[in-house]
């Protein structure tokens, strides 16, 4: 993954205020994978609340599932829930920190098969968490929504980068 | 298409081996940096072996540390990863992926996202991820990779990349 015409930026966004959500709509076909990296946090000041979530193709219907394991400093846990309309995520950012998310979206443009991600959030000097992620549908995945149902402070960063296996 | 994915610098240590090594004078003219690293001690106890120093100033975390035999996952507060030693089987290196969004910030904490992977064909192997944080507003300019007791061995490896998003 060295070589750096096979990790291009595809679009970035900066908040300049709060929003619900953060989207990256008509995202080209012509790459692999997809990786959003995110630095951010909730509008709130101590939260570390789960309530981070990913949507593709603004599809809200019961479509998608997911697993984590996480620490917490003392303590390890795994959950997992089925049939979600979202994937259920936690937010980094913490007590006015931003942490980070890091998406890793595979095959995200092929027609024939369910889409995976993998997630790694990183609540600052709170939680780590690993996530895996599923969305129910064949179509290739054109837009990518995070929603912060807490609302995304200002100052929050997104890239979405674009990785072609050649 | 834009090269935004540069190998900074890199540094493979010698025979001698190496109590620590360390990225400095690092350019703020990238987005995101990510530290991969692959080394190996000299020491038979490898577990919380090695650290990450931001501007010579360990990072804090949350990890999650999982070991396949006997069977266990743990989370702490060490900012501490793993690595092979001379109790492992020969040759064996561990694989660590440090993401650092935002490093150049001068108005924000750095959260940093760490993958590790430990792998011996036997006992004292584990995967471990953590949340870290570097509680300053000043820009990373150096990256140092300590060794808390012995050496890094010869041929450990470490890699720095710098990612643009535009």
């Amino acid at each position: 993954m060295a070589a750096g015409s096979t990790y291009t930026p595809l679009a970035t966004q900066t908040l300049s205020s709060s929003a619900a959500s953060v989207t990256f709509s008509s995202i080209s076909g012509a790459y692999t994978d997809l990786v959003l990296i995110c630095s951010t946090k909730d509008t709130r000041v101590n939260s570390g609340a789960d309530d981070f979530q990913l949507q593709f193709n603004n599809d809200t219907a019961s479509n998608y599932s997911m697993t984590y394991m996480q620490g917490d400093g003392s303590t390890a846990t795994s959950s997992r829930n089925s049939n979600a309309t979202v994937i259920a995520g936690i937010e980094p950012g913490f007590n006015d920190t931003y942490g980070t998310i890091i998406y890793n979206i595979q095959n995200y443009s092929n027609t024939t098969t369910y889409k995976t991600t993998l997630i790694r959030y990183n609540v600052v000097n709170a939680i780590v968490r690993a996530t895996v992620g599923l969305w129910r549908n064949t179509a290739a995945i054109t837009s990518v929504k995070v929603i912060g149902e807490s609302g995304i402070a200002s100052g929050s960063t997104f890239t979405l980068y674009g990785i072609a296996a050649a | 298409m834009a090269n935004t994915y540069t190998l900074i610098a890199s540094n493979t240590v010698g025979s001698g081996g190496a109590a620590s090594v360390t990225f400095s004078s690092i350019a703020s003219t990238y987005t995101d940096l990510l530290l991969k690293a692959s080394c190996r001690s000299d020491q038979s106890n490898v577990a919380r072996s090695w650290r990450v120093q931001a501007n010579s100033t360990d990072i804090t975390a949350r990890n999650l540390d999982a070991e396949g035999n006997p069977f266990v996952v743990f989370s702490g507060t060490s900012a501490n990863m793993n690595t092979n030693g001379t109790g492992s089987t020969s040759n064996t290196f561990n694989n660590y992926d440090i993401y650092i969004p935002n490093y150049a910030s001068t108005t924000a904490y750095k959260s940093l996202s760490v993958d590790g992977a430990v792998e011996n064909n036997g006992t004292d192997a584990n995967l471990k991820l953590v949340a870290g944080l570097y509680s300053a507003n000043t820009a990373i300019s150096s990256i140092t990779c300590v060794i808390n007791a012995g050496l890094f061995v010869q041929y450990s490896s470490f890699y720095l990349y710098g990612i643009k998003n535009s």
